[in-house]
């Protein structure tokens, strides 16, 4: 079974005056999360991805579409006590110390009071609030608040986790933290569906990625797929002893030489022509260095996605 | 039901922790010890003046706080967006319409009782006596907060806080008015008008009913069958206006 299933959701938003123009945000949406992993829900801001999680959640209502989260439609509350969701840019109950906090969202997700007492000391201390349990949330930085997030979407222990936008406004230390989180999750067996414009963090964790943009998915798929359809395969040909301008063969096919003194860097379009430049650097008595493959990164498929369609 | 009161119990917390409740209380004693001083003052009716002040500084409280904090159960979760995290989980809008009301149902009886004991103690004193109808008149203060309460957080499902309370507020002054509704309705000419202010004379809530203040000043007690029949009009338009309160933020998107 998927986790999330979202097929031709379109969401327009209907003004309250006739006079003024309804928006539709969403267009013909449609994407898979398999149980078990992590997917990437990239886009420029404004895309519509949180439009779309609040819509998982019930938060927002589909105007066509179909909608099922673990199996049950969005917006099923009962349903909700097997997700757990972390807003972008939560603000929390800032009154409440980190374990009141804690245990009142484990109230809310039907907890035992026993279950409660028992949980809320270890995610404080999964995710390095332990020392600030006594602490009112106001005097949390915000590093300290994502984190204090993320312990209310896991405190009930959930099958699957959305996330929007975790490691925005995050420090390198902070964004490196929730990622681990983030994997921790999977490894438990949890899906996590996170939505992010850090396209390095999404390459690095991400299993599959979506791509939205306007209101409509580009791609959808696994990510080394993703970056193989479409990212560029340059070679990259590292030699010495040798001018590259100066080989006529090299100068050809190279798509861009560099030289710094007697070390060329030499970037090939891609595998047909790598024997011919080879041969050619031979011949001019250089010595090869290195030949590395460029694989495509997601950054360039982004890019190329989002450029094309305009 | 879990869920409901632990809803409630954060709206209690959360409210505890605003130092603005302590202003109130603070201002009630105030005012009841001002009371006494008075009541020195004037010849004769000491007692009636102790009771007079005493009443209306608890149903000033009482009312304040069902409004500036009843308006905001709502809306500023909405504004903070708090109620994303809180309806992602499994529970229902109605059962968070339910508990943030329970919850601020709390907050007032807690202070109503705390202002209550103060002005008891403030007859004791004084060495008045504490007739029985100041406890009807103080109980019907709550039920006329439980309306004054359920207005706001009507209001609060679709309006922002500041809207909310200058309708709760407006819609209170009419509630003491709603006689007068009748009176314009009858001396009108217009058949138009008529149909309007009856309707609206109808469709207000009549808080008038609650209240009683003078004659317990007097130490004057109500009927039982009148004080429960006002207690029973006084609950019964607040469930209305819940039920209402509760369809609309069924439709609502954030």
């Amino acid at each position: 079974m998927d986790a999330i299933v979202i097929e031709r959701l379109t969401k327009t938003f209907t003004p309250m005056w006739p006079w003024q123009k309804a928006s539709t945000v969403l267009t013909d949406v449609s994407l898979r999360v398999r149980q078990g992993e992590i997917f990437g829900f990239l886009g420029h801001n404004g895309a519509g991805k949180t439009t779309t999680m609040k819509i998982l959640l019930g938060l927002l209502r589909a105007t066509s579409g179909k909608v099922e989260l673990l199996g049950a439609p969005a917006g099923e509350v009962d349903a909700h006590a097997r997700i757990g969701y972390l807003p972008e840019s939560p603000y929390f109950y800032d009154y409440l110390t980190a374990e009141e906090f804690l245990t009142f969202y484990g109230k809310l997700a039907k907890l035992s009071a026993g279950f409660i007492r028992s949980r809320v000391p270890e995610l404080l201390k999964r995710v390095g609030l332990d020392e600030a349990r006594h602490r009112q949330l106001r005097k949390f930085s915000k590093g300290m608040l994502q984190r204090i997030g993320l312990a209310q979407a896991m405190v009930h222990d959930p099958e699957l986790i959305i996330l929007d936008e975790p490691m925005s406004g995050l420090d390198p230390m902070g964004r490196k933290e929730v990622r681990d989180l983030i994997l921790s999750l999977r490894d438990q067996g949890k899906t996590v569906f996170f939505s992010t414009h850090i396209l390095s963090d999404v390459e690095m964790i991400c299993d599959s990625v979506g791509i939205l943009a306007r209101g409509r998915m580009l791609s959808q798929g696994r990510v080394e797929d993703l970056v193989g359809e479409h990212g560029a395969h340059s070679i990259e040909v590292v030699c010495d002893g040798v001018v590259g301008d100066e080989v006529p063969i090299v100068k050809q096919c190279a798509l861009r030489i560099l030289q710094k003194g007697s070390r060329c860097l030499i970037m090939l379009p891609g595998q047909e022509v790598l024997e011919e430049v080879l041969s050619a650097v031979r011949n001019a008595k250089g010595r090869l260095v290195s030949v590395v493959p460029n694989r495509g990164s997601l950054e360039e498929v982004f890019v190329e996605q989002s450029v094309q369609r305009g | 039901m879990q869920s409901v009161m632990a809803v409630a119990k954060n709206t209690f917390r959360e409210t505890i922790r605003d130092k603005i409740l302590y202003n109130l209380v603070f201002f009630a004693l105030l005012l009841m010890g001002s009371s006494v001083l008075l009541g020195t003052l004037t010849i004769g009716e000491h007692a009636r003046i102790v009771n007079d002040l005493g009443l209306a500084a608890i149903n000033l409280v009482a009312v304040i706080i069902a409004i500036f904090l009843g308006v905001g159960l709502v809306s500023r979760e909405i504004e903070r967006r708090t109620i994303y995290t809180i309806l992602a989980r499994p529970i229902t809008r109605i059962q968070f319409v339910l508990g943030r009301y329970i919850g601020l149902v709390g907050i007032v009886t807690v202070n109503v009782v705390i202002m209550l004991a103060m002005f008891l103690a403030t007859i004791w004193l004084s060495g008045f006596p504490i007739h029985a109808a100041l406890f009807q008149a103080v109980q019907l203060i709550l039920v006329e907060s439980l309306v004054v309460m359920a207005i706001a957080l009507l209001f609060s499902t679709f309006s922002s806080a500041t809207l909310s309370a200058s309708m709760t507020i407006g819609l209170y002054i009419v509630g003491h008015l709603t006689s007068d509704l009748k009176v314009i309705a009858e001396k009108s000419a217009s058949q138009v008008a008529k149909a309007v202010m009856t309707g609206l004379y109808y469709m207000c809530p009549n808080l008038e009913v609650l209240n009683i203040k003078g004659q317990a000043a007097s130490g004057m007690s109500l009927a039982i069958k009148t004080q429960v029949l006002a207690t029973g009009y006084g609950v019964l338009y607040a469930g209305l206006l819940l039920l209402a309160a509760c369809l609309i933020f069924q439709r609502r998107e954030f």
